[in-house]
């Protein structure tokens, strides 16, 4: 019998019913299973049984993963024996001076810190009138009260350690050095607003630009540069 | 004998190649299904245990990520804020609301509030926040306008093309390290050009490219070599 050359195809074709099953099913498997089960397995490998920061663990009563030193345990690096550092305080008594030498690069990062910690209350300037107690949060006194000018510096670091009154401690959020450039940086705002031009020493030149701002409601605190260097 | 009449050859032919067709579209469907929101949750907000907004807190507060988010710059984790954190404002602000009930429950009798996980990982995938922020990686290029979220959502697919789409160009999407906290940050174009170091730009490229040398970034090769995030 002559085959015309396409009755290849033809031939092919009658089996359609037959040969689309099985070249179509192996292919067929290969997507729609997959596109099935992917839903299904993406959490094979996704939640391994060990803990990620703050994930809840069923061991423990409290659901806590990460737990609290055993007590009377001191962690490595966690002996505060440096006391004056860590409390401010000299016996009972706040201390006067700083526990580290005060450059350039501790107050900026006072700063910073202290628009971030403080100024919702406090405001940037001290005076106490932040967005909190204008939505009705008890209001700070002013830094530029005189009895808040002439209080030692360690009184400040133990207000942020401990709290005070209304006011909530800070310890848990601002790390022991942060407070102390927060100290230093609350200290130059307080002189800053008794300063006169006697007060700027001969050949330092006082910026006269006005002070540039983020976007309010930016959630910026933008960072002080030190001749253009970031801090 | 012919059995098939002489059409099925055309159709025949049309199945072979429509079958190409298929399989091309439901490979593309379950590749486009597997990026779509209804497997990466993305832009999907999720319920939370006190409706808590950042819209309100960040541009209507001006609170400062890092206020709550305490760690971010420094580790891997950038941190749920505790419930005292909540506390230090709503001791005295809408401390009799009711929605905000739950918080005051859990102050009292210490049990952790429960938030649901928005941006979740695997846990076959290593990431850390504190290199990206302090490489000037935005919050808001990964997590969109978080001042203007009234709930959480994940603003990225988190999928690894993402992560890769920058990996292999950080330079589209750096900026200078101060903006990191800004979400209202807009990438320098000729109308609002941005200065850095006494340098004008005005485009992405050209100041992207200057902060990868800025900043020492690591090669390309370094940053998508895949023991960088499945280590
Ligand atoms: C949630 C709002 C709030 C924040 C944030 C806040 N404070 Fe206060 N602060 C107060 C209030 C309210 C008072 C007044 C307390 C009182 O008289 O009961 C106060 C008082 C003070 C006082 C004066 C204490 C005195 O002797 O009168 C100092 C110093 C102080 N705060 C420092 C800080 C520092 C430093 C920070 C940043 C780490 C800070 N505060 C952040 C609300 C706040
Ligand atoms: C007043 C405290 C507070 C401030 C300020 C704040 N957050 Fe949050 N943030 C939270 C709380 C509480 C949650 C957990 C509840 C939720 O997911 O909404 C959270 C969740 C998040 C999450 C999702 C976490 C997850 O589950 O994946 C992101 C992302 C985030 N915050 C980013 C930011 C950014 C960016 C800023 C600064 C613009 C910011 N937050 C400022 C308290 C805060
Ligand atoms: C720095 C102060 C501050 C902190 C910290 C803070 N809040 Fe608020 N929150 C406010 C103020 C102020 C308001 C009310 C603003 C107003 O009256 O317009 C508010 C309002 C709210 C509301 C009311 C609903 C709304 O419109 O958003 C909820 C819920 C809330 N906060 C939850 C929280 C939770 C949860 C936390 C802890 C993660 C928290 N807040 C931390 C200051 C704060
Ligand atoms: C390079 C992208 C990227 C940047 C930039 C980034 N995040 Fe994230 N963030 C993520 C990813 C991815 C996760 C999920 C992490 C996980 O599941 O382990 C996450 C999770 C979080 C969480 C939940 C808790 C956690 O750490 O897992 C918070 C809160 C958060 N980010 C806040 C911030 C803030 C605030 C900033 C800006 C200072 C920021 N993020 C910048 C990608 C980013
Ligand atoms: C918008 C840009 C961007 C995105 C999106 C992004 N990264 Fe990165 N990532 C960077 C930059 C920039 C670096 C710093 C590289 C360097 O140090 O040279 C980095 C570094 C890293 C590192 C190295 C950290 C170390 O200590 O070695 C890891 C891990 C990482 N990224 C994981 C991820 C993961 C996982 C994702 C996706 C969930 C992601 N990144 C998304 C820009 C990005
Ligand atoms: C920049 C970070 C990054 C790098 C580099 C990276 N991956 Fe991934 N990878 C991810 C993330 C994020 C996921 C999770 C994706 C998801 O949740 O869908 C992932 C998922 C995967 C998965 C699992 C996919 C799934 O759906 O279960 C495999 C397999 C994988 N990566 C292999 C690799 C290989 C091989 C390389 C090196 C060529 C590599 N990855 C490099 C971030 C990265």
């Amino acid at each position: 019998m002559m085959t015309p050359p396409r009755m290849g195809a033809t031939h092919l074709c009658t089996k359609t019913g037959t040969t689309r099953a099985y070249v179509l099913h192996p292919f067929a498997i290969c997507l729609l299973v997959p596109v099935v089960l992917l839903a299904a397995c993406r959490q094979d490998m996704h939640d391994q049984p060990r803990f990620k920061p703050l994930r809840q663990s069923d061991f423990f009563a409290d659901l806590r993963s990460a737990r609290l030193p055993v007590q009377g345990t001191v962690a490595r690096g966690q002996l505060h024996e440096d006391s004056y550092f860590y409390t401010g305080k000299l016996g009972n008594n706040p201390g006067d001076y700083m526990p580290f030498p005060v450059t350039e690069e501790v107050l900026a990062r006072g700063q910073q810190r202290f628009n971030i910690y403080c100024a919702p209350c406090h405001s940037r300037l001290g005076d106490g009138n932040g967005m909190i107690p204008q939505r009705g949060f008890r209001h700070p006194p002013s830094y530029h009260d005189e009895r808040l000018r002439k209080a030692p510096l360690g009184y400040f670091f133990d207000v942020m350690t401990n709290g005070f009154g209304a006011m909530p401690d800070y310890a848990s959020q601002i790390p022991v050095r942060d407070r102390w450039c927060i100290v230093a940086y609350i200290r130059a705002l307080q002189l800053s607003q008794g300063a006169t031009a006697a007060d700027v020493p001969p050949g330092q030149k006082v910026p006269s630009e006005p002070p540039v701002f983020g976007e309010p409601g930016s959630g910026a605190t933008p960072t002080p540069t030190i001749d253009g260097e970031q801090r | 004998m012919q059995i098939f009449h002489r059409s099925t050859n055309t159709i025949s032919r049309a199945t072979i190649f429509g079958a190409v067709f298929i399989i091309a579209i439901l490979l593309w469907g379950s590749i486009q299904w597997q990026r779509s929101p209804y497997v990466t949750y993305a832009k999907v907000a999720r319920p939370q245990p006190v409706p808590f907004s950042h819209q309100h807190h960040v541009a209507g507060l001006g609170i400062d990520c890092r206020y709550c988010h305490t760690s971010v710059e420094t580790s891997s984790f950038a941190g749920i804020p505790p419930t005292k954190t909540c506390m230090n404002c709503h001791s005295q602000i809408w401390s009799g609301a009711p929605m905000l009930e739950p918080v005051r429950e859990s102050f009292r009798s210490g049990k952790s509030l429960v938030w649901n996980r928005v941006n979740d990982l695997p846990d076959f995938v290593y990431f850390n926040h504190s290199i990206h922020i302090n490489k000037g990686v935005g919050c808001d290029t990964c997590h969109g306008p978080v001042d203007r979220m009234p709930l959480m959502f994940n603003y990225a697919s988190l999928q690894m093309e993402w992560c890769l789409d920058c990996h292999r160009a950080p330079e589209k999407y750096l900026r200078p390290r101060e903006q990191v906290f800004n979400m209202r940050y807009e990438q320098p174009s000729s109308d609002k050009p941005a200065t850095l170091d006494g340098k004008q730009y005005t485009d992405q490229l050209s100041l992207g490219t200057d902060l990868v040398h800025k900043y020492n970034l690591r090669s390309v090769a370094d940053i998508t070599s895949c023991s960088t995030c499945h280590r």
